[in-house]
């Protein structure tokens, strides 16, 4: 690990995790160090820990997710927090009721920390706005979606030792990747150099005001990549077509065996899933040697175990009102 | 007959090209010269050290009744209206039903008389139903009081329809006033498309979706000699083809709003909704562009675009949320500071943006100026007073304003409808300590 030298704050201070944006560098290592903590403790057999005892962590998805919600409730009950989960299917108008009210209703049951999931950007910035609690961003519209990156940080700096100076490829729908967002963030705070690579209708022209280099040529970045995210076809969240064809996309931006023999030997292949096989990323790549995909599921429970505790502490540490300032918008 | 001086305060009348410190005597409802000798008045009203100027006139504003009451009344609209120191308002069609026949028209004029506050102008809808297809009842329309015609929010995208429509306002010598927007680029947007909708992964109106269409709209002016006029706009690009389209000798108009001026797109970091309005919030080159084309006369209109909407219709998800902001009451202080304060304009320029321009749109002969025989509108401005913006406090009924909490300078503390004093500013002891 490269993080001996870096400086740590006394104390986690923040009560949200809205996005990796606001983030420092030394925030973003003390969650990756935090989660390497919980890792080492579980292969020394300590699976079930004690740290949220008696709080409640509530998750709220307004949106579809398994492996998010899953990945989630674990973390919470690793940690001996209650869990309370709530799924709505689209949006919480439909049902009647302001999503905000949805949300003060839940808190009112004694939830400390909240989770929450939803397909509007900016939900969890309105949220915070409204409760008390510690709001926790899953995923929110095309935004951001902070565990998911920090736990791709987490898996390329397991695998590789550290993230500065490496080269990575986000590849696919950047336009509406909330993952490739807040991997740009968290990338580019640690010191990697990022590649964004897709069709011209799928990366917005702006995006490299972030200090990212855009290609329109999978084979040109694939050269230069020491890791390549391939995120999914974002094809729910498309109002018509960005390209003219499934076929045409993975023949262009697909990875496959072929252009993996021609990336670098030691090429990490990740991706947020759940993966479209054929489209982004061929069985054969998916299942291979240099595939990391079923590794950063596993890193995506200590991360959120990391985020909880740390969201956890700041609550407990801060006098009434300390916490609050600094993350809200 | 009843009588009313106002005595002593800096006289700006663009119309007349009136910029002096003097008195301004009204009688029956109208301005009237000022006697000789000692002057007496049923009522004396001392505007030292205020701007006294004919009534703020909006050319559309919505108001929502009929339909969505939860949002605004035509009473409701108009006290705000006062408020703003407005004496005449346009009325956008968009209202459920919408202002598409004759008896709606007279709908509108009647609940205003009802009311009280202040005049209140239709305008007709230029399709039947809003739907862009059918051309409304024009002529009765104007029968029924209507002076100009608009969809309100909703583009005319059919071009053939929008052709026509020109044609036949020409007939009558009414504009049509347009929002112009491409719908299909702007679906689903819920600000500029650039640097910061890039940031927050919201989805964005690229501002070709209203430059295309203001090209449009001018080639079919240019070719109907009708009158269109382009509300809200918000683009640097609009601006160039505007300002070259005038030079043409187009008969093309354009206002802008003052949350156009006064904020950018970097506003919607917060996420919220009060933030989300139609067109969205550019950056600041676009914003300087509309500055320089008020400066120079190319955009000759303020309007509030005052657009209200339920609290619980704005506090929720942004893509979620309608677009707009609760406008009438605080047009004046948000132009003041970006326009006057900042030395881009000077009173009478601004003045003539919020009184003869908006009163030429409308073809209110009589309104919008200071001569004498013209209908007594009056307002009169304390402009340095400093007050904060309460939305809790606005007479509209809906409290979607951005500016809340926010402290500017100036405001109406006097306006007088047809010589009579509809509304008093009771918040500010500034008028009355002076």
């Amino acid at each position: 690990m490269s993080t001996a030298d870096t400086p740590r704050p006394a104390r986690w201070t923040r009560r949200h995790l809205l996005g990796l944006q606001e983030l420092s560098p030394v925030e973003l290592t003390q969650i990756l160090d935090q989660a390497a903590e919980f890792k080492r403790l579980a292969a020394a057999g300590e699976q079930k820990l004690d740290s949220l005892a008696g709080s409640t962590v509530a998750n709220l998805f307004f949106e579809p997710s398994t492996r998010t919600r899953t990945s989630f409730s674990l973390a919470a009950k690793r940690l001996s927090a209650d869990t309370v989960d709530f799924t709505a299917s689209g949006s919480s108008l439909s049902k009647g009721e302001s999503f905000i009210d949805t949300a003060l209703t839940i808190e009112a049951m004694g939830v400390s920390q909240m989770v929450v999931r939803h397909s509007s950007a900016g939900a969890p910035q309105l949220l915070a706005r409204h409760v008390k609690c510690s709001v926790l961003n899953a995923g929110d519209g095309t935004h951001e979606h902070p565990t998911q990156a920090l736990l791709d940080l987490f898996t390329i700096r397991e695998n590789r030792g550290a993230i500065e100076g490496l080269t990575v490829a986000l590849v696919g729908d950047i336009l509406h990747s909330r993952v490739a967002r807040s991997n740009i963030w968290g990338l580019k705070k640690l010191g990697a150099r990022v590649i964004v690579c897709g069709p011209a209708t799928l990366i917005p022209p702006q995006i490299t005001e972030l200090g990212v280099e855009i290609r329109h040529n999978l084979d040109e970045a694939l050269e230069e990549a020491d890791c390549l995210n391939l995120l999914r076809v974002q094809f729910e969240r498309q109002r018509g077509a960005f390209f003219p064809s499934i076929s045409e996309y993975a023949h262009l931006f697909g990875m496959n065996g072929d252009r993996l023999r021609r990336a670098r030997k030691d090429v990490l292949i990740l991706a947020p899933g759940p993966i479209n096989r054929g489209v982004e990323i061929t069985p054969d790549v998916a299942d291979g040697p240099s595939s990391v995909i079923l590794n950063q599921v596993t890193n995506g429970l200590v991360i959120r175990m990391a985020c909880l505790y740390l969201l956890h502490r700041a609550q407990l540490e801060a006098p009434a009102g300390d916490a609050t300032g600094k993350d809200l918008s | 007959m009843t009588t009313l001086l106002i005595r002593g305060g800096r006289i700006v009348d663009p119309a007349t090209d009136t910029d002096a410190v003097g008195d301004l005597f009204i009688r029956d409802g109208r301005i009237a010269d000022l006697p000789t000798g000692e002057v007496t008045a049923d009522r004396t009203i001392d505007a030292s050290g205020m701007i006294v100027c004919p009534g703020l006139i909006d050319a559309h504003v919505a108001l929502r009744e009929p339909g969505f009451d939860e949002d605004e009344t035509i009473r409701s609209g108009t006290a705000a209206a006062l408020a703003g120191g407005f004496t005449t308002i346009g009325c956008l069609p968009d209202t459920n039903p919408p202002v598409d026949n004759r008896a709606s028209a007279e709908f509108v004029t009647l609940q205003a008389e009802r009311a009280g506050n202040c005049h209140v102008v239709p305008l007709g809808a230029v399709t039947k139903k809003l739907a862009g297809e059918e051309l409304a009842e024009i002529g009765q329309l104007i029968d029924g009081g209507a002076a100009a015609f608009s969809d309100g929010k909703r583009p005319i995208a059919n071009s053939e329809v929008m052709r026509r429509a020109l044609q036949y306002t020409r007939m009558f010598g009414k504009a049509i006033l347009h929002h112009p927007q491409v719908p299909e680029l702007a679906h689903g947007g819920v600000m500029h498309e650039g640097h910061y909708s890039m940031l927050l992964g919201l989805r964005g109106i690229p501002a070709a979706a209203e430059e295309i269409m203001v090209r449009r709209d001018i080639a079919l002016a240019e070719d109907t000699g009708g009158h269109v006029h382009l509300m809200a706009v918000s683009s640097r690009s609009s601006i160039d083809e505007i300002r070259q389209a005038r030079e043409r000798g187009v008969n093309v108009t354009a206002d802008v709003t003052p949350h156009h001026l006064a904020l950018t797109d970097e506003s919607l970091q917060t996420y919220d909704s009060h933030y989300k309005v139609d067109p969205p919030l550019r950056p600041r080159d676009h914003v300087m562009a509309l500055i320089d084309a008020l400066k120079d006369d190319t955009i000759k209109l303020i309007s509030s675009d005052h657009q209200p909407y339920a609290s619980e219709k704005k506090v929720c998800e942004l893509d979620l949320a309608p677009s707009g902001i609760c406008g009438l009451e605080t047009l004046l202080p948000l132009c003041i500071g970006t326009l006057i304060r900042s030395g881009h304009l000077s009173w009478p320029q601004f003045i003539s943006k919020v009184t003869v321009g908006p009163a030429k749109l409308l073809g209110l002969a009589e309104r919008g100026t200071l001569a004498v025989g013209s209908i007594a509108d009056v307002t009169i401005v304390d402009p340095d007073v400093e007050w904060t913006i309460n939305a809790q406090a606005f007479q509209s009924m809906s409290r979607n304003t951005p500016f809340d909490g926010r402290t500017v300078h100036g405001r109406a503390q006097y306006t007088i409808v047809g010589g009579d004093v509809r509304y008093e500013c009771r918040e500010n002891v500034g008028a009355d300590a002076r």
